[in-house]
């Protein structure tokens, strides 16, 4: 039974510090001169997740979204903290099932559309006797080229 | 003035399932103790069908008739749902107490001529929106008073689960509604003591006479009726204190009557203990191992334990599921069907704080290595990914959980598809 934060991804732990390797003891030798030029590794953690807390991954299925580089299979990273804004693109929940799609507020009609980002399929009006929550909003996707 | 809140997080197993499935919204949901037996947390739809802890086989048809949902414990989602909820937290008081999976202390002192009914809003609405996970709040001059305060943002459906009880004008109708045995501190066996003085609710409890209380519930009976006057006696446990000891006691899946099935289970309990005792740093001098049968069943019954002492403190896997083994060897006995086991370590002491038996042949800063190596890999990998040859590879004795969700937030296969 493993708790991490987030995944797999080892956010508690995010780096491999090199630091341990370069300790010296007192009063032997000379202090290595790339001490001080020592920095963190590269973090995707960082890069990628604001809000680790708020983070969660979903799995693409199907192609909906393909022109918008969401693919089938892909690793999709959903910050919840984010508040959806026009042309998000977010997971929602609608009639009994997670969706992704781009989030289309429309002022002049006074109504909400989801958007596939696919010419096979058309967009989908948000009425309010649907079941409807936005679940989170898409950040980054994960894609194996 | 001191200030506190508890936020605790409503039916919170049942908000982790519904989190990832809101399709659960709104239906009665059930969540089961381990090996799927008892009803350990209920949606509110669900608590006027199934007690609490009410054993579900006995009411399979009333979990037909009303379509309740019923999910097998998932502890894994529930550990991280509860660890972002108590991160959220922590933007807004930097002194908290995690006082269980589900309930959270927060001090809130520091806060000056801040509305803290909107506040608690804020809070309450910020845990919902970054985690999904609906919380009430309760606020007040004391721990025991925020505990009133966040049962009573619980029940009322006015308070939109936020209440600041502090200098409430309302406060004595408040204690008049809150039964003595459901205030903080207040056991089972002191309720009755009171009941039986006539002392029915926290507000006459609040009012007792303190030579009294003192005299028939010692100080802590004191302290608590301090603190519904609005005394502050309990301070926020920020710290989590060292576990003095670690157990890892499972029912099986189903009854085990052989011995190599049995001892399996030994060694994946004791390998899992010491797992528990390296992350806090520790090393023990002292196991124990116990089994036992069915005693619900009309079979026949047997149960026993054993302890030794280590010849010297360890934390080394192999050598505590070796001394477990033999511990076992030493109370098995063939012919019974075992339900249960445990494994647990006692006489804990900080590593690197003990001295070593000059006399053993035991290479320890080899076998520290080769710890810190076999849970790093278990922790990036997957529990488990490197076990102990004696657990086993079939695993009978495997709790069963049927009705499991998916582990959406710690396993990649897991997470959920759109």
């Amino acid at each position: 039974m493993k708790v991490t934060e987030i995944g797999i991804l080892n956010s508690t732990k995010p780096f491999d510090l090199p630091l341990t390797s370069i300790k010296i003891p007192c009063g032997t030798g000379f202090p290595s001169p790339a001490d001080d030029y020592i920095e963190e590794r590269l973090d995707l953690n960082k890069l990628l997740i604001e809000h680790p807390a708020a983070t969660f991954y979903a799995r693409v299925e199907g192609d909906s979204m393909i022109d918008a580089g969401i693919y089938h299979d892909d690793i999709m990273i959903i910050d919840k903290a984010k508040e959806a804004k026009h042309q998000n693109v977010v997971v929602a929940w609608i009639n009994g099932e997670f969706t992704v799609k781009t989030y289309y507020i429309d002022p002049r009609l006074g109504k909400v559309f989801l958007v596939p980002r696919n010419d096979k399929y058309l967009p989908q009006e948000v009425t309010p006797e649907m079941d409807f929550t936005i679940w989170g909003v898409v950040t980054y996707n994960i894609h194996k080229l | 003035m001191k200030k506190f809140a508890l936020v605790d997080c409503n039916n919170f197993y049942v908000s982790c399932e519904r989190a990832f499935n809101p399709s659960l919204n709104d239906k009665p949901v059930i969540v089961l103790s381990n090996n799927d037996g008892c009803a350990i947390a209920r949606s509110e739809e669900a608590k006027r069908y199934i007690g609490m802890g009410a054993p579900i086989f006995k009411h399979m048809d009333i979990v037909k008739e009303h379509n309740i949902h019923l999910y097998s414990s998932n502890y894994t989602l529930y550990a991280d749902m509860s660890h972002r909820v108590k991160e959220v937290l922590s933007q807004f008081s930097p002194n908290i107490e995690s006082y269980s999976i589900d309930e959270s202390f927060l001090s809130l002192s520091g806060l000056k001529n801040i509305d803290l009914n909107q506040f608690g809003i804020e809070m309450r609405e910020k845990v919902l929106q970054w985690t999904g996970i609906p919380t009430s709040v309760g606020i007040g001059p004391t721990k025991t008073l925020a505990k009133i305060a966040n049962k009573l943002a619980k029940k009322n459906k006015m308070c939109q689960g936020v209440l600041d009880i502090t200098n409430h004008p309302r406060i004595n109708d408040f204690l008049a509604s809150v039964e003595v045995d459901d205030v903080w501190g207040v056991g089972w066996q002191y309720s009755k003591l009171l009941k039986r003085n006539g002392i029915r609710t926290a507000l006459d409890l609040r009012d007792i006479n303190e030579t009294w209380i003192r005299k028939k519930m010692t100080v802590k009976g004191l302290r608590t009726v301090l603190e519904l006057r609005g005394i502050s006696c309990i301070e926020l446990e920020e710290t989590v204190q060292d576990k003095k000891q670690i157990v890892n006691s499972r029912s099986f899946g189903k009854d085990l009557d052989k011995y190599q099935d049995v001892s399996e289970a030994i060694a994946s309990y004791a390998s899992r203990a010491a797992e528990k005792l390296r992350k806090q740093q520790s090393i023990c001098g002292h196991i124990s191992v116990w089994i036992q049968t069915n005693g619900f069943k009309d079979t026949p019954q047997y149960s026993n334990s054993v302890s030794c002492r280590l010849p010297e403190p360890t934390s080394y896997t192999p050598l505590l599921v070796k001394y477990a083994l033999h511990l076992l060897k030493k109370i098995y006995k063939s012919g019974y069907k075992y339900k249960k086991a445990g494994v647990m370590l006692m006489d804990l002491v900080p590593a690197g704080n003990t001295q070593f038996n000059l006399f053993t042949k035991i290479d320890h800063s080899r076998n520290e290595k080769l710890m810190e190596a076999f849970d790093k890999i278990n922790s990036s990998w997957g529990s488990q990914t490197i076990r102990s040859a004696a657990s086993g590879f079939t695993r009978p004795w495997a709790m069963k959980r049927s009705k499991i969700s998916r582990r959406y937030t710690t396993e990649w296969n897991e997470i959920i598809m759109v």
